[in-house]
C-alpha cells in the first residue's frame, strides 16, 4: 500500500478564551489508514478532531493557532471555502443524529445542499452509499419513512451512509459507537473495516478494544497534549511512555 | 457554484441582520415621532409646571396644562396594584415551581397564561359591571369606579407576568443547592425560604419590575374602571385619571396639532420614560446577576 | 437527636403545611379570577348569542342588532397585523439564534425589543396616529391599524420563534454543516422545518393578542360605527374591543345594550382564549415529543 500523507497537523494550539485546549500537537495522517484516537475524557481528542473539520468555527470565542494541511493546502487560510472543506471531510457524531426526515432524504441531503438537481444520480447515489454504509437492505422497502423510526444502530449507519453520499476523502467518527449496544457496535466496526479501502479514517474512541480492534494508527492524548503515537500493535503491546501504559493498563483514566 | 453559494450566504446574512435591527428602528420611531408631536406643548408651559402643575383643564379658558395628578394616579394605581400581584404572582410562581406536583401544576400553568391572554377591555368590563356596583355597596361609596377597582383590576393583569417570569427564575436554581440543604436536615420549607428564593432573587426582581411597568402602561382597565377624575386621590375609593386613560378618551376630541394634542403626545413621552426606565432596570438586574453555571448565584 | 427533639420536628413540618397550604391558596386564586370573569361573561352572554347577532350589522343606533363588522374588522386587523409581525419576528429570531454571536450588538439588539415589549399600549397607539394615519397619510384604516399591532406584536413573534429554534437540537445544525451546507441552507433546509410547529403556535398567539387590543387601534383604524364591511385595506373598520368600550361607555343607552356587551365580550372571549387554548395545548404537546 502506498503510504502517502493526506493531512499533516503541524504545531497545533487551539484555544477556548483563555483555556488552552490543545497544546503543540503534530501530527501525520495517512491515506486509506485509520487512526484512532484515544485518552481520558476532556483530554482534547473530540476538540482535535473537530479542529480538521472547522467544526470548532462555530465556537465564537475560539482560537487556533498552527497549521493544518490537507493534501498540502492549509485549511484555515482566509482563502479556503469551509463549506467545501467540510464537503471533502464527512463526519459521524456520538449520537446518531438523522435529520427529521425520510430514510430517502436523509441520505439525499448532502447532495441536494451541494447542488446536485438530476433525480436519476441522486438515487443512484443513495442506494450506493445506503450500500457502502450496510443498511441498504435492512431500509431499502421502506426509503420515504421517518428516519426516527429506524433503531439506534441504524440510525448510526444511515449517518455513515448520509456522510459518505457526498463522497468525501475523509470521515471523521466522534465516538461512533459510545449509544450503541454491542451487536451494532460490531457491524459498525465491520463497516469502518470495509471503508478504509476508499477513505482515511479518523476515528475518537473512549473504548481500547475498540482502537485495538480498527485501528492501524493509535494516538493517545492527555491534558490537551499529545502524548504518543504509533503503531496500534506496538502501542498496545510495548508502548514507549509509562503514562501510555498506564492508561491502557487502565491504571487512570 | 461555490462563488454564487458564498454570495447568498453573505447576502442572507446582511439582510437578517437588517430585519432584527427592525426592532430598534421602531424603538427610536416611537421615541422621535412622540417627542416631535409632543415639544411643542413646551412653547406653552414650561416643563416643569406641564410635570408638577396641579390642573388639568385642557379645554378650559385658558387652558390648564398640569399632569401632576395624571402622574400620581399612575403611580397610585400602579404601587396599590403590586401590593396585591406581588405576593400574589411570587406565591403562585413557588406553588408550581417548588411544591405542586406535575400535573397540578401543569393545570395552573396554563390558566395563568389564560389570564394573561385575557383582553384587556373584557377585565376592564368586567371591573365596571361586577366589582363597582359591589364596592359601592359593601363599603357605601359614591362610586365604584375607583383607585381601588382599578388597582384590583391591574393587579391580575400583572399577575401572570409576575409569575410566570419567576417560575422561570426559580427554575434554573440547579438542584443540586436544593439537595444540599434537604441533606444537611432543612424542611422543604426552609429550603425554599433560606435557598432557592435568595438564588432565584435577581430573576424574581425583574419580574416584579416588569409586572409593574405593564401595570403602570396598561390603558384599558384605567380608562374604565378608574373613575377619570383628574385629582389627586386622597383615599384609595378616591376616582381618579391615570396618564393612558388621560390620553385614550381625550384624543379623540383634541384637535389636530392643537395645545391640548400636543400635550397628550408630551403625557405620552412621560409614559413612555417611565416604561423605558422600568424596563432598563430590569434588563440591568438581569444581565448583571444572570446565573453562569452553578458556581455564582 | 430526632428521638430527642420531636416536639420541635413536629413544629417545623406543621409551619410547613400551614405555609403551603398558603402558596396553594395564592394559586387557586388566579385560577378563581379566570373562572368567575370566563363564568360571568358567559352567564349573561350566551343569550345575547344567535344567529343574527353573528350576521348582521347593528341597529338602531347600535342599540339592536349584530356585530358582523366587528367580527370582520378585528379578524382583518389581526390577520394583517400577524401578515407584518411574523416576516419580521421570524427572520429577526433567525438573526439573533443562528447568526449573531454573542457579544455587544446582540446586546443591543435584545435590549431594543424587550424595551419595544414594554412599551404602553396606548404609546403604540400615538405612534400609530403620528406615523401611519398623518405621516404616512394612511387616515384611520385597516393598514394603519394593522402596522400599528404588527409593531407591538412583534416582540411577542420574535421570542416564542426564539424559543422554537432554541429547541431544535445542535446536532442538526452540525450535522449539516458538516455535509458541506451552507448556514443558510441548514437554516431553511432543516432548522425552520423542524421549528416550524413551534414557529406557528407563536403566531397563533400572535394573532389573539392582536385581536384583543384596543388602545392602538383606537387612534388608528377603529371606529365607532360603519354599517358596511371594509372593502379596502384604506377603509376605517368596527372592532370587537373598541365596540365593547364604546357600548359599555359612550353609548347612547349603555344600561339599554348590556346585552350587547356582554354578547360582544363573550364571541372575544371566545376568539382569543380559544386561540391561546390550540396553542397551549399543542404547545405541551409538542414538548412533550421533544423529551
Amino acid at each position: 500500500m502506498d503510504k502517502s500523507v493526506k493531512i499533516e497537523v503541524k504545531h497545533l494550539n487551539f484555544y477556548y478564551g483563555n483555556f488552552k485546549a490543545l497544546e503543540d500537537i503534530t501530527l501525520d495522517f495517512y491515506a486509506n489508514e485509520v487512526l484512532s484516537l484515544i485518552g481520558p475524557s476532556g483530554c482534547g481528542k473530540s476538540t482535535f478532531l473537530r479542529c480538521l473539520n472547522r467544526m470548532n468555527d462555530l465556537i465564537s470565542i475560539s482560537r487556533v493557532e498552527g497549521n493544518i494541511l490537507l493534501d498540502g493546502l492549509d485549511i484555515y487560510d482566509p482563502s479556503v471555502d469551509v463549506v467545501m472543506l467540510r464537503s471533502r471531510i464527512g463526519m459521524v457524531f456520538q449520537k446518531p443524529n438523522p435529520f427529521p426526515k425520510t430514510i430517502f432524504e436523509n441520505v439525499a441531503y448532502g447532495l441536494r445542499v451541494n447542488g446536485i438537481k438530476d433525480k436519476g444520480l441522486i438515487e443512484n447515489r443513495v442506494e450506493e452509499s445506503l450500500k457502502l454504509a450496510a443498511i441498504w437492505n435492512e431500509v431499502k422497502d421502506r426509503m420515504h419513512e421517518s428516519a426516527l423510526g429506524l433503531s439506534g444502530g441504524q440510525q448510526q449507519r444511515l449517518c455513515i451512509a448520509r456522510a459518505l453520499a457526498v463522497e468525501p476523502e475523509i470521515l471523521l467518527m466522534d465516538e461512533p459507537c459510545s449509544a450503541l449496544d454491542p451487536i451494532a457496535t460490531q457491524k459498525i466496526e465491520e463497516l469502518i473495516h470495509q471503508l478504509k479501502k476508499s477513505f482515511t479514517i479518523i476515528i475518537v474512541t473512549h473504548n481500547m478494544q475498540q482502537a485495538a480492534r480498527v485501528s492501524d494508527i493509535t494516538a493517545f492524548f492527555y491534558m490537551g497534549k499529545l502524548i504518543e503515537v504509533g503503531k496500534t500493535n506496538t502501542i498496545f503491546t510495548r508502548p514507549n511512555l509509562k503514562q501510555t501504559e498506564d492508561y491502557i493498563t487502565g491504571r487512570f483514566g | 457554484m461555490s462563488n454564487k453559494r458564498r454570495i447568498t450566504e453573505r447576502t442572507m446574512h446582511t439582510l437578517f441582520f437588517v430585519v432584527a435591527s427592525a426592532s430598534i428602528v421602531m424603538l427610536f420611531m416611537i421615541m422621535i415621532f412622540l417627542f416631535m408631536e409632543g415639544i411643542p406643548i413646551f412653547d406653552e408651559v414650561s416643563v416643569k409646571d406641564f410635570i408638577f402643575g396641579k390642573y388639568w383643564y385642557p379645554t378650559s379658558e385658558p387652558p390648564d396644562f398640569g399632569i401632576l395628578s395624571l402622574i400620581v394616579a399612575s403611580l397610585a394605581v400602579t404601587l396599590l396594584s403590586a401590593l396585591i400581584s406581588i405576593p400574589l404572582g411570587i406565591l403562585t410562581a413557588i406553588y408550581i415551581a417548588e411544591i405542586a406536583s406535575k400535573k397540578v401544576s401543569e393545570i395552573i400553568k396554563p390558566m395563568v397564561e389564560l389570564l394573561a391572554a385575557l383582553p384587556s377591555v373584557v377585565i376592564g368590563f368586567f371591573g365596571m359591571v361586577l366589582v363597582a356596583p359591589f364596592l359601592q355597596n359593601v363599603f357605601d361609596i359614591p362610586t365604584g369606579l375607583n383607585l381601588f377597582n382599578a388597582s384590583l383590576m391591574l393587579a391580575f393583569m400583572s399577575v401572570p407576568t409576575i409569575c410566570s417570569l419567576s417560575e422561570d427564575a426559580i427554575h434554573s436554581v440547579p438542584n443540586s443547592l436544593r439537595e444540599a440543604s434537604l441533606a444537611l436536615g432543612a424542611t422543604h420549607l426552609e429550603t425554599i425560604l433560606k435557598v432557592v428564593l435568595p438564588a432565584s432573587l435577581s430573576g424574581i426582581s425583574t419580574a416584579v419590575i416588569l409586572g409593574m411597568s405593564r401595570a403602570i402602561g396598561e390603558t384599558m382597565v384605567v380608562l374604565m374602571v378608574a373613575g377619570g377624575a383628574a385629582f389627586i386621590p386622597e383615599s384609595i375609593f378616591d376616582p381618579v385619571r391615570p396618564m393612558p386613560a388621560s390620553i385614550a378618551s381625550e384624543m379623540a376630541e383634541a384637535p389636530f396639532r392643537s395645545a391640548h394634542y400636543h400635550a397628550l403626545f408630551a403625557t405620552g413621552i412621560v409614559l413612555f420614560i417611565f416604561t423605558f426606565l422600568f424596563n432598563i432596570v430590569a434588563d440591568h438586574i438581569a444581565y448583571k446577576y444572570k446565573q453562569v453555571g452553578e458556581a455564582t448565584l | 437527636m430526632s428521638v430527642s427533639v420531636p416536639s420541635l420536628q413536629r413544629r417545623r413540618n406543621f409551619l410547613q403545611k400551614i405555609v403551603f397550604n398558603v402558596f396553594c391558596l395564592a394559586a387557586l386564586i388566579n385560577g378563581l379570577a379566570l373562572f368567575i370573569i370566563v363564568y360571568f361573561m358567559i352567564a349573561n352572554g350566551w343569550k345575547a348569542i344567535n344567529w343574527t347577532f353573528l350576521t348582521q350589522p347593528p341597529v338602531d343606533s347600535m342599540t339592536k342588532g349584530g356585530i358582523l363588522p366587528c367580527i370582520v374588522g378585528t379578524l382583518c386587523l389581526s390577520i394583517g397585523a400577524i401578515l407584518i409581525a411574523m416576516p419580521i419576528g421570524v427572520a429577526s429570531a433567525i438573526y439573533l439564534n443562528e447568526y449573531a454571536r454573542p457579544g455587544r450588538l446582540i446586546r443591543v439588539i435584545k435590549l431594543g425589543i424587550n424595551n419595544l415589549a414594554g412599551v404602553p399600549s396606548i404609546v403604540f397607539g400615538l405612534f400609530g396616529l403620528a406615523v401611519f394615519v398623518v405621516w404616512l397619510k394612511m387616515g384611520v384604516s385597516i393598514i394603519a391599524g394593522s402596522l400599528t399591532l404588527g409593531a407591538m406584536t412583534l416582540p411577542v413573534m420574535i421570542g416564542s420563534t426564539e424559543e422554537a429554534l432554541r429547541a431544535v437540537p445542535d446536532t442538526y445544525r452540525e450535522a449539516s454543516l458538516g455535509l458541506g451546507a451552507t448556514k443558510w441552507q441548514t437554516i431553511y433546509r432543516v432548522v425552520l422545518p423542524t421549528a416550524l410547529p413551534g414557529i406557528l403556535t407563536g403566531t397563533i398567539l400572535g394573532i389573539s393578542r392582536a385581536a384583543g387590543e384596543t388602545a392602538p387601534i383606537m387612534f388608528t383604524a377603529a371606529v365607532f360605527f360603519t354599517p358596511s364591511l371594509p372593502v379596502s385595506i384604506f377603509d376605517e373598520v368596527m372592532a370587537l374591543p373598541y365596540h365593547i368600550y364604546v357600548l359599555a361607555t359612550a353609548g347612547t343607552e349603555i344600561e339599554a345594550t348590556r346585552h350587547l356587551q356582554y354578547g360582544t365580550a363573550l364571541v372575544l372571549i371566545f376568539l382569543v382564549l380559544g386561540m391561546n387554548l390550540i396553542a397551549i395545548i399543542y404547545r405541551s404537546r409538542l414538548r412533550k415529543r421533544m423529551q
